[in-house]
């Protein structure tokens, strides 16, 4: 193990570190709002945005994130969409991304009993202060371990914006492994930087679903 | 520049090979990820420590850190230590031990899950240790777990987009030559979406299908 060169190129791999970060928290901040639209959508009384939701998660679940960041970044510029490369990445993934928060959310707030929602209504609750009063504060709580496995799968799908050369954690190894021959030295400094990401975020959002549990 | 999908036709037969090596692809680590599940839900369950703790290693490494992450690595450094596998050997191997991770956590589940007496009741009628496990405990855990282990293994089908960027020619690269020789992106890349998507559908009914024999026998 070349320790040496390790400690030479470190610092590129912590900068790219903050890069990773950065394009996580975007992209979860995204995720989520189209995750609550998608689940808003999915719920609706209206079949035509029952339809679209289900759409949306179906064709976004479906097809693979890196063809999706293809598709905007690459053929994004013929239907007149410039995005730069990490644009590109945070709004690809949040997208993507989302599709599953929104399964996620709808989980989450059916798994409410019914009722709840009943009782609610029966006390003179219209259908959206049931909502916003009643299901979404438990369902909020329900739903933060399993938003935390989104997060957790998101984080590691960033590495894919490597592919459109997002100067980034996978991009920063690869570049390095092409150009040093030490791949075993390069996996090392970015795997560990990313279980460190990986690591912190867990207990963040097992901090959070102690705190916000009611039993 | 605007879309001309009239471009298609005159590559879909290089996308078209290429879906077929991504579903080639698919299968082969999908086998090798549900058999090396097993191997490692048994070792993580069942064997002496010393063998234990460096698999759990292993096992955290795998999931913490992203797959594109672990394809450079198997691809380049497996070289470094003088083994050079074919792209689509070290995709397959790759995708395969991933995945594998993934189903070990689901099917050390399912073995805990199956009922003590059964592991009790083959070891009284004279099963050794192991053979109890094989013949009677494995059985019925992998059966239990096999839904979640379908979706595992649509995951994998779109994760399989990932081995173009070591260099196997499966749908994205495919995809990625058209559009080499017509600058055309969205076109082509929307084809390959379009026949993941294709793939993905077969999958899922495949599983409901497997699913629904396994509710019958029940």
């Amino acid at each position: 193990m070349d320790v040496d060169l390790m400690l030479r190129v470190y610092p590129f791999f912590l900068e790219a570190a903050w890069v990773t970060i950065q394009l996580s928290v975007l992209t979860a901040l995204l995720g989520l709002a189209c995750g609550s639209l998608g689940a808003a959508a999915r719920l609706s009384r209206f079949a035509l945005a029952r339809f679209l939701g289900a759409a949306y998660v179906s064709v976004f679940r479906g097809t693979p994130a890196l063809i999706q960041l293809f598709i905007l970044y690459f053929g994004g510029p013929q239907v007149g969409i410039q995005l730069d490369a990490f644009e590109a990445g945070v709004i690809g993934l949040g997208v993507n991304v989302g599709a599953y928060m929104t399964e996620t959310i709808r989980g989450a707030i059916i798994s409410i009993e019914k009722g709840q929602r009943e009782a609610a209504r029966t006390l003179g609750l219209s259908r959206w202060q049931a909502m916003r009063n009643v299901i979404l504060p438990q369902a909020a709580r329900m739903m933060v371990r399993p938003l935390g496995v989104n997060l957790n799968m998101l984080i590691k799908s960033t590495a894919l914006v490597a592919a459109i050369s997002v100067i980034e954690l996978t991009y920063t190894a690869q570049r390095y492994i092409g150009s040093t021959y030490k791949p075993f030295e390069m996996f090392l400094l970015a795997g560990v930087l990313y279980m460190i990401i990986i690591y912190a975020t867990g207990r963040g959002v097992a901090w959070l679903d102690r705190k916000v549990r009611i039993v | 520049m605007g879309l001309d999908f009239t471009v298609i036709p005159g590559y879909l037969d290089i996308v078209l090979l290429g879906g077929l090596w991504t579903v080639g692809i698919t299968v082969a680590a999908a086998l090798l990820s549900f058999f090396g599940g097993v191997v490692f839900a048994v070792i993580a369950l069942y064997a002496p420590w010393i063998i234990r703790q460096p698999f759990r290693l292993i096992e955290w490494v795998f999931m913490g850190t992203p797959l594109l992450l672990q394809l450079f690595l198997i691809y380049f450094g497996l070289v470094q230590i003088g083994i050079d596998l074919p792209a689509f050997v070290a995709g397959v191997i790759g995708l395969g031990l991933h995945f594998a991770v993934y189903n070990s956590e689901l099917i050390q589940t399912a073995i805990l899950s199956v009922d003590k007496g059964q592991m009790e009741a083959a070891r009284t009628v004279g099963l050794s240790r192991v053979q109890a496990l094989r013949k009677v405990v494995v059985p019925q855990a992998v059966r239990a777990v096999i839904p979640p282990i379908g979706n595992n293994m649509i995951a994998l089908l779109k994760d399989s987009a990932l081995v173009s960027v070591i260099g196997v020619s499966e749908l994205t690269l495919s995809a990625q030559r058209a559009i080499g020789a017509t600058y055309r992106p969205f076109e082509f890349y929307l084809l390959a979406a379009a026949l993941y998507y294709v793939i993905n559908l077969c999958m899922e009914a495949v599983q409901r299908r497997i699913e629904r024999r396994i509710a019958i026998s029940r």
